[in-house]
């Protein structure tokens, strides 16, 4: 069973980046769930989303203790919020940011294993707005193979529908910079 | 010493489902006329037949009669007096029952 | 067998509510509701349901609306949660005494104070003594299964009484899992349309809710105790005709790795999933433990849950609702109570755990654990116990 965690803030889609997932996931066959940590949606206040994914029906309501991947939608998180907090060894942090790796590993001492995307600047130009879940989706797909690419394409058409396409671009065009770092 | 006895009036296996009332204007059955300490008298002599004793009596005890004056049923009369009061003739007076 | 699909659970049971074919849908649509309605609603101006969504002021005017629909013979339906179901709470006793099969959906959450929307089970609790046959999902797929069930059940001429479907909020109705779903005409196959005994009709007319003098509110509320108990065969006999038909089989008591089990944990609606890996954990460490839990909750399946306790030497209740001031939450009170006079009982340790949307992990059944097999070994414990209150 994979574990994943989305941090994002109230707003950014930090759930339905969980949910698209999960439905790729369930469209594969797999078993999945996604569910977000529970609580008033406060716009811009830092939430958390989860991911399970397993061959096996999943048997369990707790909350993502120990994910095996972490999701930064917005790299202000880093500041207030220790994404790697439960992290597995061997973990993946995947990070919506401008900077380079070396940079991010020297200012918040991140030692897990780290994939780098700036996540802003795709959604700006495909979607014209700084909301990176689905862009951030391409590279957690191809930086750990979780699902396949085109699994998550029937779910994101489903869920963005006229806007679904900009959404497909921003996720691929992340697919393709985004190293397989498993 | 003698049993207390408490009044049931049905077997449950007997009550209807969700204790409703299936037989419709069964509240008919119920004669209220004994509730009764007073009576109205009418003098058809005052009387304008203008019916506000008909529209007011909230027992419907009063019904019209052929010849336009309107009757009370002793069976469903409590002798509330209401009639008494709005009759704009002062045609109708309420006596003790027992007189 | 249809295809699973990836869907959120709370639509789900929207998706199984269409699948009932329902006449008439009224439900108070703000918090604390959930995504039920507000998708049932869709459906319903979308077309693809063919009956009347009422949004009322008030859960009041929810059970109001729904007991007059179901006085006229419509297939009726409500969801709510928390203080909602605890602002219909007038109303909610007057649907069994009408013997209106309305069926309601509960995603469990738990009463203020303080404020809270988070995931316990006070809210039903509040409402055991109500007469309304109460069940409890623990998956999505159970939601859905569960939900035509209650139709099927509420509805039988035996029955007459409604149903209350809980699942747990949030924990249970905001997930996205994947849930086998069925259409109306395969639900058909179940669940036939609805015959009322009695209805409102100009045509016939009858009286509905009349005033239970003492002559007659004992031999009333008689009636309704008998209807609510003698439903416990027809909750099974449905179970077992949805069993054959789709495969998927439900009992009043659920047990998991019970047989020759030292210890037992009983649980109710979905931290069961959790506490079934927590017995696999801890199974793998050599510790002889099971789990049992209540699917039905009213009537009490007190038959049921004697024979299943049977050779079990320590029950461990865990209660996700607080009885204040008695001895523990009700689910142990009255798991107590049934065993009170068997001539073999084990011993029973009370715990309440996950109170408004406190996370209940495989840690905290592990905990129970522990403390119940040390109780157990000592002949005694204390009263009830709370788990994972932080101390000074």
């Amino acid at each position: 069973m994979i574990e994943i965690r989305v941090h994002g803030r109230g707003g950014q889609g930090a759930v339905t980046s969980t949910e698209l997932l999960a439905l790729a996931a369930i469209n594969e066959g797999k078993y999945a769930q996604a569910f977000p940590s529970f609580g008033p949606e406060r716009r811009g206040a830092p939430v958390m989303a989860f991911t399970r994914i397993s061959d096996k029906p999943i048997r369990t309501r707790e909350m993502v203790y120990t994910p095996d991947i972490v999701v930064v939608l917005d790299p202000t998180l880093l500041q207030i919020v220790d994404v790697t907090t439960g992290l597995k060894k061997d973990g993946i942090v995947i990070l919506n940011t401008s900077k380079d790796e070396k940079t991010i590993r020297k200012t918040f001492g991140i030692k897990a294993k780290l994939a780098t995307i700036d996540a802003t600047d795709i959604a700006m130009r495909n979607l014209g707005l700084p909301i990176t879940n689905t862009t951030l989706l391409g590279s957690l797909i191809k930086a750990c193979d979780v699902i396949k690419l085109k699994s998550i394409e029937a779910p994101l058409q489903k869920r963005f529908g006229r806007i679904a396409e900009k959404n497909w671009n921003a996720l691929k065009e992340a697919y393709s910079k985004t190293p397989n770092i498993q | 010493m003698a049993k207390k006895k408490i009044d049931a009036i049905i077997a449950w296996q007997d009550l209807e489902l969700g204790m409703a009332m299936t037989e419709p204007g069964s509240s008919a059955k119920l004669k209220t006329g004994d509730w009764r300490s007073q009576h109205p008298v009418v003098d058809q002599d005052k009387c304008i037949k203008c019916g506000l004793c008909w529209i007011y009596c909230p027992d419907m005890s009063y019904s019209p009669g052929k010849d336009g004056f309107y009757k009370w049923n002793a069976n469903y009369c409590k002798g509330c007096g209401i009639c008494a009061l709005e009759c704009p003739k002062g045609a109708i007076t309420m006596v003790m029952e027992e007189e | 067998m249809a295809k699973k699909i990836g869907i959120e659970v709370s639509l789900a049971v929207s998706e199984a509510v269409r699948a009932a074919d329902v006449d008439l849908i009224a439900a108070y649509p703000i918090t604390p509701q959930t995504h039920i309605v507000e998708h049932l609603s869709e459906l319903v101006a979308d077309g693809k349901l063919d009956a009347e969504f009422v949004p009322v002021e008030s859960e009041h005017t929810a059970m109001s609306l729904c007991i007059g629909s179901s006085a006229a013979g419509a297939r009726t339906y409500t969801a709510t949660s928390s203080q909602g179901l605890a602002l219909m709470h007038e109303i909610l006793y007057i649907a069994p005494a009408l013997r209106m099969p309305i069926v309601m959906t509960l995603a469990n959450r738990s009463l203020s104070g303080p404020i809270s929307i988070w995931n316990d089970h006070s809210d039903v609790m509040t409402e055991r003594d109500s007469c309304w046959i109460q069940t409890f999902a623990e998956n999505g797929q159970e939601a859905f299964d569960l939900t035509l069930h209650a139709f099927k059940v509420a509805e039988h001429p035996d029955v007459l009484l409604p149903v209350m479907v809980n699942l747990d909020g949030f924990t249970l109705s905001h997930v996205v899992e994947p849930i086998e779903m069925m259409t109306q005409a395969e639900a058909k196959k179940y669940l036939k349309p609805y015959k009322p005994k009695l209805t409102l009709d100009t045509k016939h007319p009858i009286t509905m809710g009349g005033v239970g003098l003492p002559a007659v509110y004992t031999e009333a509320k008689k009636q309704y105790e008998t209807a609510i108990t003698a439903s416990k065969k027809v909750i099974i006999d449905e179970w077992k005709e949805f069993g054959k038909l789709y495969g998927r089989h439900y009992k009043p008591i659920e047990t998991y790795k019970t047989k020759g089990a030292e210890i037992v944990l009983m649980t109710m609606g979905s931290i069961s999933e959790t506490a079934m890996t927590a017995v696999d954990g801890m199974r793998d460490k050599g510790i002889s433990v099971g789990l049992m839990r209540f699917r039905l909750w009213r009537p009490f399946p007190l038959q049921e849950f004697q024979r299943a306790v049977k050779g079990i030497k320590t029950l461990a209740v865990v209660d996700r609702a607080i009885s204040y001031g008695s001895q523990g939450g009700p689910v142990y009170m009255e798991v107590k109570s049934a065993l009170y006079n068997q001539k073999e009982r084990p011993q029973i340790f009370g715990f309440v755990a996950g109170l408004g949307g406190r996370d209940v992990t495989t840690d905290t059944f592990e905990e129970i654990v522990t403390k119940a097999t040390r109780y157990a070994k000592k002949g005694k414990g204390p009263v009830y116990e709370m788990i994972g209150v932080r101390e000074k």
